[in-house]
């Protein structure tokens, strides 16, 4: 299972609604659906992501998040998942303005421009970076808006949003919580996690709970269920 | 309208004329009524005891309730033979696939061809202005009287996905799904356009006879095929045209005249002329006529979602197809944006093929894939 999705399987409330934008091959809405019995709405651009959601059964929409958000009603679900998709994105900024209006929350993960191997690779070679996280040549990336941990705390402040919980993840590695503006963490998380939701402004400062960090990562497919933290207190 | 192998003939299939008790007239949109009402139809499988697997499937505008077996009329496959049949997308073995010829049409159901009882002779233009929501009010108190009080699907391409659209509207309690075709929540100025254009053709033939050509003994055999050639062209596109014909000629060397030189010439003049064997002239009037009426967000305050805010507990299917330029993919991403905004589950895709609006009923893999999938798992959540 992708480490995000073990993350994002645990943040999910049992029987949410849930919107996920760039669903693909609805992986992640499968085993929302199957482990938390969500009501889930696919989105998706790709016409073989939309038939794999077809015939996997799940509500899909062949869409453009960059448009299409648009036009769902607000608060229509109670999350909005983002997962590493928001760098593929024209634009970043509405997309996440919209996500917490669609959704009281959102969950996005990105890959952190930040990471050590990226500033290395970029400084030892003088190459855009090709790392186990964004593996693609600069040529054939889908990824257009590139971003480190720094750069999407400072966007989630200027919007306004809440930052409930922040993780960074590795592949195979349980999550570990973060703090968003973390110095160091900007180059040692090689991919983030925020939940995020709707706020007045001057609770920006409240230091994010944690979400993460004692669970063991769930088995795939048929290991127990790991003990889950309420998002709000 | 082509078709796939001939049915299996293991299939139970049933079929005839359902007739409205003389009770219960059809109240049609325009404030008349229609009395008697009949329905011709065909179904294909068996009710199961719960009366959940049954399967309502809505024809276009030239269509008929010979979707899936042998039309008596043309002696070819059903429209739909290659979706429904043992193994196919709509198995009769597993629904019971009820399909009907719409009210206005002429395959058996009421119709501007059918007696008008007030003077035993055929209503021609006399008959009511029906509306794809009296089609559908028709179909639904069929439905009824057949103890059937959810379907499990409504599904129809073009004219028969605005049905499905009017069923979602109208009958939301009584569908456990929809799925809509290539169709669109509303006629464009083009769309009217292109079906004047038919009309036209038709009333000035002068064996249209302002509509009464059945006293006279004739038909309006050309303006009907004209109507058919032209509207044939907006079913299909510009590249499939491309592919299909080219500028390939019928036999070498021009005519010079007006011959048809050109294969594509020749193949309207055969669509026109077999289509006037099978449809009535004043049938082709009044589908037309409900098409352009048909403005599913008119009727709520021109708010399309309004039209299927009591849609929730329906899961919906919406398709399109890349090269129709008849009801373009616009027009359903409309739809399921209504559909979005009122809440309701539904899923959307855009088919790649370049053989245009027609496509529904053509050998498309990803269109297949689609419906399979959705089909399956509505399925499933209805425990069949």
């Amino acid at each position: 299972m992708r480490e995000d999705f073990a993350e994002i399987l645990r943040l999910v409330r049992p029987g949410a609604r849930v919107l996920d934008v760039g669903c693909e091959d609805g992986e992640l809405l499968e085993l929302l659906t199957r482990e938390k019995r969500v009501d889930g709405q696919g989105l998706e651009i790709s016409p073989a992501g939309v038939a794999a959601c077809l015939a996997k059964g799940l509500a899909v929409v062949q869409g453009d998040g960059d448009r299409d958000l648009d036009h769902f009603p607000t608060r229509a679900f109670d999350y909005a998942i983002l997962s590493k998709t928001l760098q593929q994105m024209r634009e970043p900024k509405h997309v996440l303005s919209e996500l917490l209006r669609i959704a009281d929350q959102a969950i996005v993960s990105a890959p952190n421009f930040g990471h050590w191997r990226m500033r290395m690779s970029l400084m030892a070679r003088g190459r855009m970076p090709e790392t186990r996280a964004l593996p693609d040549p600069w040529w054939a990336t889908p990824n257009i808006h590139l971003c480190t941990l720094l750069d999407l705390t400072d966007l989630c402040r200027e919007l306004g949003l809440r930052i409930d919980a922040c993780a960074a993840l590795t592949a195979g590695k349980p999550a570990r919580p973060i703090r968003p503006d973390g110095f160091l963490e900007n180059w040692r998380a090689e991919t983030v996690l925020f939940l995020l939701s709707r706020q007045p402004e001057d609770r920006s400062a409240e230091t994010p709970k944690d979400l993460f960090g004692e669970v063991a990562l769930p088995k795939p497919e048929t290991g127990p269920k790991p003990r889950r933290k309420r998002a709000k207190t | 309208m082509d078709a796939g192998a001939e049915p299996s003939p293991e299939i139970e299939t049933g079929g005839g004329t359902w007739r409205s008790p003389a009770t219960k007239p059809l109240r049609l949109d325009s404030g008349a009524t229609l009395s008697p009402l009949e329905i011709g139809y065909k179904t294909y499988g068996r009710l199961n005891e719960t009366k959940t697997n049954a399967v309502l499937v809505c024809h276009a505008l030239t269509g008929d309730q010979h979707a899936g077996s042998t039309n008596p009329v043309t002696g070819r496959p059903g429209w739909w033979d290659r979706m429904i049949g043992p193994g196919l997308t709509l198995d009769p073995q597993r629904y019971f696939i009820i399909a009907t010829n719409v009210i206005g049409g002429c395959m058996g159901s009421t119709g501007p061809a059918s007696p008008n009882p007030k003077t035993g002779k055929p209503y021609a233009l006399s008959f009511p202005v029906i509306t794809i929501a009296d089609m559908v009010r028709a179909q639904a108190m069929m439905i009824e009287s057949l103890g059937i009080e959810t379907l499990f699907a409504v599904v129809g391409g073009s004219m028969g996905g605005m049905q499905v659209l009017q069923w979602a509207s109208d009958y939301p309690e009584k569908l456990f799904s929809a799925v809509c075709i290539a169709a669109a929540p509303r006629h464009s100025a083009q769309n009217i356009a292109f079906h004047e254009v038919g009309r036209q053709a038709i009333m000035a033939d002068p064996d249209w006879k302002a509509g009464d050509y059945e006293a006279s003994g004739v038909r309006p055999e050309k303006g009907l095929a004209v109507a058919r050639m032209a509207a044939h062209i907006t079913y299909l596109s510009e590249a499939a045209l491309q592919r299909k014909f080219g500028r390939e000629l019928q036999r070498d060397g021009l005519s010079w005249g007006f011959d048809a030189d050109f294969q594509v010439e020749s193949y309207l003049r055969h669509q026109g002329t077999s289509f006037v064997d099978r449809f009535d002239a004043n049938s082709y009037l009044y589908i037309t006529r409900a098409l352009d009426y048909f403005d599913l967000a008119a009727r709520h305050d021109g708010v399309l979602a309004n039209a299927f805010a009591k849609a929730r507990g329906v899961r919906f299917c919406v398709l399109s197809f890349s090269s129709d330029w008849l009801y373009p993919t616009g027009e359903s991403r409309d739809i399921v944006r209504a559909l979005n905004a009122a809440g309701c589950r539904a899923s959307f895709a855009e088919i790649e093929t370049d053989k245009g609006h027609d496509a529904f009923f053509l050998d498309e893999p990803q269109f297949d894939a689609a419906l399979r999938g959705f089909f399956a798992s509505a399925a499933q959540a209805r425990g069949l």
